[in-house]
């Protein structure tokens, strides 16, 4: 039987394109009810009824496919609450069309170059925050970071899920593939290291406080508890 | 002026607004809107210290008396910069026209900066318009709301032909700052909303403007630091940045003045509270009593007295040609504010 647990854990697949997190651990999930038949109704609701509507759009679309792979799901609705283009979008998402359905005229492609562009972002920021990881202890100089494999990378999530967007992006990510990668999948020189650290940090950095500025404002907004908090406001 | 531990800071709040957002203002029809914005920028006010929350109902409208106490006599400010901000499908006599904002010039002589506004949509009137506003109030600077709707679009970009126009008319007209605020939802929809592309563009091609990105391009500031190293007439006008995060998050406060003052550099950062959102005097008070919280920001450039001199007023009164009083001057050896070819210096790190 289908529990609302299940279904959870197939919307925790679901990722905020720029942030690169679950909704789930975002709190962009209002609410998620399961009936007895399997039919699955589920409320996302988002930091301000500002928030970008291809974002939005996206985020309600992958929820919606999402839940439908669970296996014996009945009817799925899925519903975007108070964001200025709520019923656009939610009319879009119901009868399965895409962002130029929910918009005519008002956008001009489909929304997959959005998608890769903040996967790219991700991925330089999480390889960043590989980086330091490599070189914090001291033992290993820019040259031996810069000619480290994938196979000699450590078990952490942030490698995990580096080489997930890797092979999303059509990067290589196989064993013998380079560590850390440039946006064509080269390897990163030795002394270019420094200024790409840098960079990966500021676009790191830019996603980060993106995702406080939402959680805070999530928190005003709808008295979500915000786990990364640094001051009770 | 604020004293601090004998040193004295100019304050040039280069960012605030005298707003009416109260029900009798909102437009008939798109009132949900009206509502929305308001109450949108009020939950930005709960980022700040719990004691400078107002209620709704004052936030939505405030007095001349509210401003002149929380602006000059509570909050330390020497000069203030009106950003004019229209909106007027939203709200009836607009959010704070210039107008609106020109209506205190009289009652604080010598305090108040005025800047207007275009939208290139507007066309050969709107030229006219901007052409009549500068002749009335003698403008030096213009806000630009590029996110803003009108009659259907739902917004437009600096790189766009028309808006080719009103640059020109500002170099003829000797408006020499651009203030252009980046943020959400701007045409088309899908594409990235929080763009900065556009300002890329205007700033090589305008090389005599100068152009500040208000709330650098937030929550996307990389886009925005890149582009900055490598235009000397760019600069990070630093609304939101402090009001929004210095308290609420001031572990990414430290990150993101850290990255600021490394890509753009202090002589290229414009201080602006961004009030009635949250008041300067907490914001200037935190601003000079901030530093680094530890010593893994080592690899950022220091906050200095003399970069918070630049940064509170002397990089504002630069650009808006403000006379400052010899003794809240830099001290020989400090710098000069506002330098452009300052840029150099980062340049190469990029």
């Amino acid at each position: 039987m289908i529990t609302r647990a299940r279904v959870l854990e197939a919307l925790a697949t679901v990722r905020d394109p720029e942030l690169d997190e679950p909704i789930t651990s975002l709190g962009f999930v209002g609410s998620c009810v399961v009936t007895d038949g399997g039919d699955v109704d589920v409320h996302l609701r988002l930091p301000t009824p500002q928030c970008a509507p291809n974002f939005a759009f996206l985020m309600a679309a992958d929820a919606r496919a999402a839940v439908r792979t669970v296996p014996g799901v009945g009817k799925v609705g899925v519903v975007l609450d108070d964001h200025y283009t709520a019923a656009e979008i939610n009319a879009a998402i119901g009868a399965g069309g895409g962002f130029a359905a929910a918009f005519p005229g008002e956008g001009s492609g489909d929304l997959e170059a959005l998608r890769e562009l903040f996967r790219r972002k991700a991925l330089l920021a999480r390889q960043g925050r590989v980086c330091a990881m490599l070189l914090e202890g001291g033992e290993l100089d820019h040259a031996a970071v810069a000619g480290l494999r994938v196979a000699d990378l450590p078990d952490h999530p942030e490698v995990a899920r580096s080489l997930a967007l890797r092979r999303e992006l059509g990067l290589p990510c196989q064993r013998d593939a380079p560590g850390l990668v440039a946006g064509d999948g080269s390897p990163i020189p030795a002394g270019d290291l420094a200024m790409w650290l840098r960079r990966a940090r500021l676009v790191g950095l830019s996603l980060e406080s993106n995702g406080g500025l939402c959680r805070s404002l999530l928190r005003v907004r709808h008295g979500v508890p915000d786990p990364t908090e640094e001051v009770a406001a | 002026m604020y004293e601090k531990n004998g040193e004295k800071y100019f304050v040039l709040d280069s960012h605030l607004h005298f707003w009416d957002a109260s029900p009798e203002n909102w437009a008939k029809g798109n009132e949900q809107y009206a509502k929305g914005w308001i109450e949108c920028f009020h939950a930005y006010q709960g980022l700040g210290p719990p004691d400078t929350h107002w209620s709704l109902e004052h936030f939505q409208k405030y007095s001349v008396e509210d401003f002149e106490k929380d602006v000059f006599t509570d909050g330390y400010v020497d000069k203030a910069i009106f950003q004019s901000t229209y909106l007027r499908e939203w709200y009836t006599n607009g959010f704070n026209d210039i107008r609106q904002n020109a209506a205190l010039l009289d009652r604080f002589p010598g305090k108040l900066i005025v800047n207007g506004r275009w939208d290139p949509r507007e066309g050969d009137a709107g030229l006219a318009q901007l052409a009549a506003d500068h002749e009335q109030y003698g403008l030096q600077g213009v806000k630009l709301y590029t996110a803003e709707w009108r009659q259907g679009s739902r917004g437009w970009t600096l790189a766009d032909p028309e808006a080719r126009r009103f640059l020109e008319k500002c170099e003829e007209l000797g408006i020499k700052n651009i203030h252009v605020h980046k943020g959400p939802t701007i045409w088309p929809l899908d594409k990235d909303a929080f763009d900065v592309k556009d300002v890329d563009i205007a700033a090589t091609s305008h090389p005599e403007l100068n152009f500040i990105v208000e709330h650098v391009g937030l929550p996307r500031i990389e886009d925005f630091c890149f582009m900055a190293t490598q235009e000397p007439n760019v600069y990070a006008g630093l609304s939101v940045v402090v009001g929004g995060l210095m308290h609420a998050r001031p572990r990414f406060f430290a990150k993101v003045m850290g990255e600021l003052l490394f890509w753009v550099g202090e002589d290229k950062m414009l201080f602006g509270s961004d009030y009635a959102i949250w008041e300067p005097r907490w914001q200037i008070e935190g601003l000079v009593d901030w530093d680094y919280p530890d010593d893994t920001f080592s690899d950022f450039p220091r906050w200095t007295t003399a970069a918070k001199k630049k940064v509170l007023g002397l990089n504002a009164a630069r650009l808006y040609g403000v006379e400052v009083p010899e003794e809240l001057q830099l001290d020989a050896g400090e710098g000069t504010p506002a330098a452009p070819d300052d840029a150099q210096l980062v340049e190469g790190a990029a």
